[in-house]
């Protein structure tokens, strides 16, 4: 097994996965902290701006949608993550690992 | 049935007597069943029925997994075996606790949108846990947290580090379920709050010591299924009566509430930004590294079907806690001004965690009324369900076979010790929230969240991420990081001054998580880079091993087959 790892570490293809990988985490998880952290920091310091009506003639406020976005941003942002793994790395690593476990 | 079965089932016998000693009166109690408080007393035999529905059916499937649970792999894990979909169901049913339906329902009908806050900000830990934990998660892990650690890291200190903070998350964490479903199953079903306690703790060591993971997930199935179509239903009811208008519906709450418009707006919950920054990190942070969550992660096949539990978790309980949206609100507009949920001081019977139950009668009548009672205790019992196998793992995989038999225990030692410490934390949970009965528990859910964020998210994180993170780094960053966390809980405002009754806190803020989550992770890096011994040396190398199988998932723990 240790040697199959060596090859796969070997391999320039991986490491490039991995970033690819690693890239659209990270970026994923900083739009994903930046709205929560936003939606937070309005909470704390904005109040008043959460607290208007969306437009004349309701009480709904911006703060519900807000909420209501953060959710479904959280949503469909882990769905791109499980599109794109789905769709390109899982193939791209079991073709790695494939290559590595038959080498000599 | 063998001998450890035998000393089980006795222990469980035994329990439900003490049961019956516990109560007034066993016939008192059995008429209370069947009688709603909140119905002025009248019979509820929908409830009633729906509620031995439940635990009839958990009970049967108990029996069917406990004749599949042989080895410590389906104990822990189910083998390996659980579909992401399945998985992400009964992940879903760990997350919501009662604090999710009862809890936000009755925060948005005290305080209006600062309920809604306990609704948005923990989901922030799915997209994260899917973006920088699952893949490696499973790829890594076999049965516990702990594994992961010491994949690369020092056996023995690591698992008391990680295991000992697990402890002291799940006890944590049991007691605030345990009070509360005491305190909502006596308001349900007029049974006293000792007998409550009682009932939980038994059903929750038949199914754990018994049925392992496998009847801990369908328990955990059936609640997601049921939480979710029940409050689905209220939701609709809810807005019918507005032609589906949720302008209509935030009016109509507007109007009932006597914050008037002051209930669509932040109110002062948290008052300064460091308590805001520091409440999102701890539910953030601590939301994405609970350990009776990640454990789930083990009882998919592999990476593939983590992340589709991951998806799948995160879908219903984002849609869940939309659906809050509306209930919270829906109980303002229908259950406020309502004089059959009012007492004469024109307070609502059974408090505000009555607020959801009561809306449920205001809309589907009996029926629906049953029906949500016996989602409330469903939910109630997965969720501590889940945390007893991940106390019972830490105890038998972590301490008992790694630490004290050096993992040389035979697989049906560590089965029996499983089943022992199942026990033990059912009878503990009873004892605790006995103890606890009729206190403000509030502050005790900011412990294990604490922990979480405190403990395993940095822990967790590094060794998965950082090359020179070192055995020594880790235990001193740990065990420091965890007294910060607990100590600033005790000297801040709620411990210090609320409870103990002094004069001024000596640390200003409720949410220490942002200060002890920093002492954590600079610790960690600080004591690692310096730390130049030669067990360091060889951990450093170990890492590229570590990290091709965490992408891969080359090497990972499979399934069982059976």
């Amino acid at each position: 097994m240790e040697d199959i790892y060596r090859r796969i570490d070997a391999d320039p293809r991986f490491h490039a996965l991995a970033r690819a990988r690693s890239r659209l985490g990270w970026t994923l998880s900083a739009t994903v902290l930046l709205a929560y952290f936003a939606f937070i920091f309005a909470i704390a310091f904005a109040p008043d701006w959460l607290a208007q009506p969306l437009h004349a003639g309701t009480v709904v406020t911006t703060g519900i949608l807000a909420g209501v976005l953060v959710i479904v941003l959280c949503v469909s942002l882990t769905g791109v993550y499980i599109w794109q793994a789905n769709r390109r790395y899982d193939g791209q690593n079991r073709a790695i690992v494939d290559e590595a476990s038959r080498a000599p | 049935m063998n001998r450890q079965d035998t000393f089980v089932t006795i222990a469980t016998l035994a329990l439900l007597g003490f049961a019956g000693t516990a109560s007034a009166s066993i016939g008192e109690a059995i008429h209370n069943m069947f009688t709603l408080p909140a119905n002025t007393g009248a019979i509820n035999a929908k409830a009633v029925s729906m509620f031995f529905g439940f635990v009839l059916i958990s009970l049967s499937i108990t029996v069917w997994a406990a004749k599949r649970t042989k080895s410590t792999s389906d104990f822990y894990t189910a083998g390996g075996n659980i579909g992401g979909f399945q998985n992400g169901l009964a992940i879903c049913g760990d997350w919501c606790s009662s604090a999710a339906l009862m809890g936000v329902a009755a925060l948005i009908y005290s305080t209006g949108f600062d309920g809604l806050i306990y609704s948005v900000v923990p989901f922030g830990a799915w997209p994260l846990m899917m973006f920088l934990l699952a893949d490696r998660l499973r790829n890594l892990g076999k049965y516990t947290l702990a594994d992961i650690v010491s994949l690369r890291l020092a056996r023995v200190p690591i698992r008391t580090l990680v295991a000992g903070a697990s402890l002291a998350f799940v006890v944590g964490y049991l007691i605030v379920q345990m009070v509360g479903a005491g305190t909502l199953i006596s308001n349900l079903f007029g049974l006293n709050y000792e007998m409550a306690q009682v009932i939980i703790g038994v059903l929750i060591v038949l199914y754990v010591a018994f049925g392992g993971m496998i009847a801990t997930t369908y328990v955990q199935l059936i609640k997601a299924v049921l939480l979710l179509s029940g409050a689905t239903f209220i939701v609709v009811a809810v807005l019918a009566k507005f032609g589906f208008s949720l302008n209509g519906l935030y009016q109509a709450a507007v109007d009932n509430h006597p914050l008037k418009t002051g209930v669509m707006q932040p109110g002062g919950l948290l008052p300064d930004p460091v308590n805001a920054i520091s409440c999102g990190v701890m539910l953030i942070f601590g939301g994405a590294a609970m350990p009776h969550v990640l454990m789930r992660f083990f009882t998919v096949p592999d990476a593939k079907e983590a992340r589709r539990s991951v998806a799948w978790a995160a879908t219903f309980i984002g849609y869940f806690y939309l659906l809050t949206f509306v209930i919270g609100y829906g109980a303002i507009a229908f259950v406020m001004k309502n004089p059959d949920f009012l007492d004469a001081n024109g307070i609502i019977i059974g408090g505000p965690n009555m607020a959801a139950i009561h809306l449920s009668e205001a809309m589907g009548g009996d029926l629906l009324l049953g029906f949500i009672a016996a989602v409330a205790f469903a939910t109630i019992v997965a969720v501590v369900a889940g945390l007893t196998i991940a106390g019972a793992s830490a105890i038998s995989h972590d301490i008992y076979a790694n630490i004290f038999r050096h993992g040389k225990a035979t697989d049906a030692e560590v089965v029996k010790v499983s089943r022992i410490a199942a026990l033990g934390l059912g009878v503990l949970g009873i004892v605790l929230g006995i103890a606890f009965k009729g206190q403000n528990i509030a502050y005790l859910i900011v412990l294990p969240f604490t922990i979480s964020a405190t403990v395993f998210f940095p822990v967790l994180f590094l060794t998965m991420y950082w090359r020179r993170l070192t055995t020594t780094g880790v235990v001193v960053g740990g065990w420091l990081g965890l007294a910060t966390g607990i100590l600033l809980l005790v000297v801040g405002p709620t411990i210090w001054k609320d409870i103990l009754g002094n004069a001024a806190p000596l640390f200003p803020y409720k949410y220490p998580a942002l200060f002890s989550m920093t002492v954590t992770f600079v610790t960690m890096i600080v004591v690692s880079l310096l730390d130049k011994s030669e067990r360091a040396k060889a951990e450093l190398a170990s890492f590229d091993d570590q990290f091709v199988r965490s992408q891969t998932g080359l090497g990972a723990e499979g399934a069982v087959q059976h």
